[in-house]
C-alpha cells in the first residue's frame, strides 16, 4: 500500500461538508485544509450546491481531478457505496472518520466496507478514528484548527488506536519541543494497520523514530509485529493501553494465570527489542531521546553538575534504572582538574558524578562534558545544568550542544523549564540535544536508549 | 518433533481436555525431555514391584481425569519409604473419583523450576520460566517470551529473575546446570511451536533442576477446545 498519497496529497475530496451545519466535522476538515495547508480541496455533498463561492460536487466521480485522499464523515451506512466511487476513480486512498461500525454493533456494515476494499487494494484508515496529521501537508482531524496544539514538524512519528491519546501527545510533543513527522489515528483498523504502517515507515524519509498507542492486537498480530520490529532499521516506542489483567478469569493453568495479556506483551516487546514506554511521561521523554539518538547504548552514565545534590539524586535514580556511573580514572580526573578554573579547581569533585561546585563557569561545564564525551568508559553524558548560577550564560545550552556534533556521543540535559531559562533550553533543543524538566526525565530519556535493542 | 504416537496420546486425551500425567511424561519422553522412572501401577503389586526395581523412596499420585489438580484434593505422596506405605498409599488414593492407576515414579531431587507454555491469542505460542512450586502464582518471579526461543533468550530470563541466584548456587547450595537447562527449555519451546494448534497450555512443575540434569517432575497438558 502507498500511503504516502495519504500522508502527503495533492488534491482531496471531504465527503459530507454540509451547507447549513458549519460545525459539522466535515466542514471544519474541509476549512482547515483550504485555508492552511498546501493541497487542493474539494467538497463532496450528494446535494450539491455552493459552499463559500465553491462548488460541492454530487459526487467523487463528478471532480475534474483524480483525488490522493478521500476523507469521509458521513453516516456510517453510505460510506461502502462512495468508497466503491473511490475507488472506481482510482483515488489513492481514504480515511473514513465515521464511527458506528463494528464499535456499535454494526458489524454487517463493517464486512460490506471490507468486500469494497479488499478486491481492489484499497488502503482506509479508520473507520472511528481522526484520520491523519501530516504537519505542512495535511490535517483530517475534525477538531478545529484554533483547538489544536500543533507540535512542530520533525522525525518522530505516531501511531494510535485512541484518537485523544493521538492529540494529547501532541500537546506534550508541543510543550517539550519534539518534532511529529505524522501522526496517524487508525481507529478500528478495519484495513490499515499497525503493521502496514511500520512497513512503510521503515522506507519513510521523514520518520526516524516510530511511537505507537496500542490497546490490544488481532489474533496472531502481535506475532507478525514482534517479528517485523525485530529486523526494524529505526527505534520503536510502544506504549499499552489496558494493562490491567482481568484477575479473576479462572484459568486452569499456572502458567496461564501468570502470563496474562499484559506481561506476554510486555515481555514480548523487551525480547524483540522495542522500547515500552509505561505511561505517557515515558512516552515523550523516550521519544524526545530517541529522535535526537536513534542509536542503542550500554548504560553507562557520565554525570556533569554543580551541585552534590543533583549528583547523588541522579546516581539514586540510575541506580534503580539499572544504568551505570562508573567512577572516573584518576589520570581522567587529573586532566579535568588542570584544565577547570581556577576558582573551581581546588574544590571540584571528579570521582563521577563531576560536581563543578555553585562557582561553576560555561567552560567548566564544557570542559567537562567534552571530557566525559571522549571516555571509551561512557556510554552518555548526562548534564544537570543550574541556570540560577552567578557564572552560567544563556550561551550554555548551544555551546554544550556543540560537544554532540564534535565528540558524537549522546548529551542529554536537564534544566528547570521557566521562561527565563528558555534560551539556554532552546539552546540545547534546536541543537538536537534532549532536555528534560527533571532529574527523573533526564535518566528516562538516556533508559530509552539502554531499552532500544534491535537484534 | 511430532510422531503419530504423540498425536494418538493427544487424540485419546480430548474427551478428558487434558493429558493425563502418565501419557504427558510419556509424551516429553518421546520429544527427548527428561523425566523420572516411572510406571502406572494397576494394583499394590505393581506399585511394590516398580519400587523394588528402582528403589526408594518414590512419589505416588493419584490418576484420574477428573483429578486435574491433585494436591488440591491429597493425591500425591512424596518421600514413600517402604512397601506398606505405598501399598496403603494404593488403598487411599484407589477410592478417590474416577481412579484409574497410581501413577508411581522415583523420587528426583533439585532446584524447583516452572517451566510452561501456553498459546496467546494475540503472540501465538509462549514460554515461561521460573522460580517453581507450589508458591509460583504468589512469588511470581517468572520470565516469558515469544517461542521458540534462542540460547540468549534462555540467559536473559535466567538474568531477570530475583531468584538468579538461588540458580547460580546460593551459599552452597548445588548450582543448576544452564547449560542442560538451556537445551531442555529450548527443546521445550519448539515443541510448543509445534503443538500450536492442539493445546492451550502447559504447566512443567516442578521441574527438578540439579549440576547434571533437568528432569520433569510434574506435567500437565492442558487441549484447546475443539
Amino acid at each position: 500500500m502507498d500511503f504516502l498519497k495519504l500522508f502527503e496529497p495533492k488534491t482531496i475530496a471531504v465527503v459530507g461538508v454540509s451547507l447549513t451545519n458549519d460545525r459539522h466535522p466535515a466542514n471544519v476538515i474541509y476549512n482547515k485544509n483550504y485555508f492552511r495547508y498546501p493541497v487542493k480541496v474539494y467538497a463532496v455533498n450528494p446535494k450539491g450546491g455552493i459552499y463559500y463561492k465553491e462548488k460541492v460536487y454530487k459526487s467523487i466521480k463528478d471532480i475534474p481531478e483524480k483525488i490522493d485522499l478521500a476523507i469521509i464523515a458521513i453516516r456510517a451506512e453510505y460510506v461502502p457505496a462512495v468508497l466503491s466511487e473511490c475507488i472506481e476513480c482510482w483515488v489513492g486512498g481514504a480515511a473514513v472518520i465515521s464511527g458506528g461500525f463494528a464499535e456499535s454493533g454494526r458489524g454487517d456494515l463493517k464486512k460490506k466496507l471490507l468486500e469494497v476494499v479488499k478486491k481492489a487494494d484499497f488502503p482506509i484508515i479508520g473507520p472511528n478514528c481522526l484520520g491523519i496529521y501530516s504537519p505542512d501537508s495535511v490535517d483530517s482531524f475534525f477538531l478545529p484548527s484554533e483547538r489544536m496544539v500543533r507540535p512542530e514538524s520533525g522525525n518522530v512519528a505516531i501511531v494510535s488506536q485512541s484518537g485523544g491519546i493521538l492529540v494529547d501527545q501532541m500537546v506534550k510533543f508541543a510543550g517539550q519541543g519534539v518534532g511529529l513527522s505524522r501522526a496517524i489515528s487508525i481507529g478500528n483498523k478495519a484495513v490499515v494497520n499497525e503493521l502496514d504502517l511500520l512497513t512503510f515507515f521503515a522506507r519513510d524519509d521523514k520518520t526516524d523514530v516510530i511511537a505507537f498507542y496500542i490497546e490490544g492486537f488481532g489474533p496472531g498480530e502481535g506475532r507478525e509485529f514482534a517479528q517485523i520490529a525485530n529486523r526494524f532499521p529505526k527505534p520503536i516506542i510502544v506504549m499499552k493501553g489496558g494493562q490491567s489483567e482481568a484477575g479473576s478469569r479462572a484459568v486452569l493453568s499456572h502458567t496461564a494465570s501468570i502470563a496474562g495479556d499484559y506481561t506476554v506483551f510486555s515481555s514480548i516487546m523487551r525480547q524483540f527489542g522495542l522500547v515500552e514506554a509505561k505511561n505517557e511521561y515515558e512516552m515523550i521523554s523516550f521519544c524526545e531521546s530517541l529522535s535526537c539518538y536513534p542509536k542503542p547504548i550500554n548504560g553507562r552514565v557520565g554525570i556533569v553538575t554543580a551541585s552534590g545534590g543533583h549528583g547523588a539524586i541522579a546516581v539514586d535514580i540510575c541506580d534503580r534504572s539499572g544504568l551505570e556511573v562508573p567512577l572516573l580514572p584518576k589520570k581522567t580526573q587529573k586532566r579535568i582538574r588542570e584544565r577547570l578554573s581556577a576558582s573551581i579547581q581546588p574544590i571540584a569533585s571528579l570521582g563521577n558524578p563531576i560536581d563543578l561546585t555553585g562557582s561553576a563557569r560555561d567552560d567548566d561545564f564544557i570542559i567537562a562534558t567534552s571530557e566525559l564525551s571522549k571516555l571509551e568508559e561512557i556510554d552518555c553524558v548526562l548534564v544537570l545544568l543550574l541556570p540560577y548560577l552567578p557564572e552560567v550564560t544563556t550561551d550554555v545550552g548551544a555551546r554544550i550542544s556543540q560537544l554532540y556534533q564534535e565528540i558524537r556521543k549522546p548529551i542529554v540535559a536537564y534544566v528547570p523549564h521557566v521562561e527565563k531559562y528558555r534560551m539556554i533550553i532552546e539552546g540545547f533543543q534546536l541543537n538536537n540535544v534532549p532536555v528534560a524538566r527533571s532529574i527523573d526525565g533526564a535518566i528516562l530519556m538516556v533508559e530509552a536508549m539502554k531499552r532500544y535493542n534491535p537484534c | 518433533m511430532l510422531n503419530k504416537e504423540i498425536l494418538g496420546i493427544i487424540k485419546n486425551s480430548r474427551k478428558t481436555g487434558w493429558v493425563l500425567e502418565p501419557d504427558a511424561k510419556k509424551i516429553f519422553r518421546i520429544a527427548g525431555l527428561d523425566v523420572p522412572e516411572y510406571t502406572l501401577a494397576a494394583g499394590a503389586d505393581d506399585a511394590v514391584s516398580f519400587a523394588g526395581k528402582t528403589g526408594y523412596p518414590v512419589v505416588a499420585k493419584v490418576v484420574s481425569p477428573e483429578i486435574l489438580h491433585k494436591s488440591d484434593v491429597g493425591g500425591v505422596e512424596i518421600g514413600i519409604r517402604d512397601d506398606d506405605r505405598l501399598k496403603e498409599i494404593f488403598n487411599r488414593f484407589s477410592k478417590m473419583d474416577g481412579f484409574t492407576g497410581l501413577f508411581v515414579e522415583e523420587q528426583v531431587e533439585g532446584t524447583e523450576l516452572i517451566v510452561g507454555a501456553k498459546i496467546d491469542k494475540q503472540f501465538g505460542p509462549v514460554v515461561l520460566l521460573g522460580i517453581g512450586g507450589i508458591g509460583v502464582e504468589i512469588y511470581n518471579d517468572t520470565a516469558v517470551r515469544m517461542a521458540p526461543v534462542e540460547k540468549k533468550d534462555v540467559k536473559s530470563m535466567i538474568d531477570e529473575l530475583k531468584a538468579k541466584k538461588i540458580i547460580e548456587g546460593f551459599r552452597g547450595s548445588v548450582p543448576v546446570n544452564i547449560e542442560i537447562l538451556s537445551r531442555m527449555f529450548i527443546k521445550f519451546s519448539e515443541l510448543t511451536v509445534e503443538l500450536e494448534n492442539k493445546i492451550e497450555s502447559i504447566d512443567l512443575n516442578p521441574v527438578m533442576c540439579t549440576g547434571s540434569r533437568c528432569i520433569i517432575a510434574d506435567a500437565r497438558i492442558i487441549l484447546k477446545h475443539q
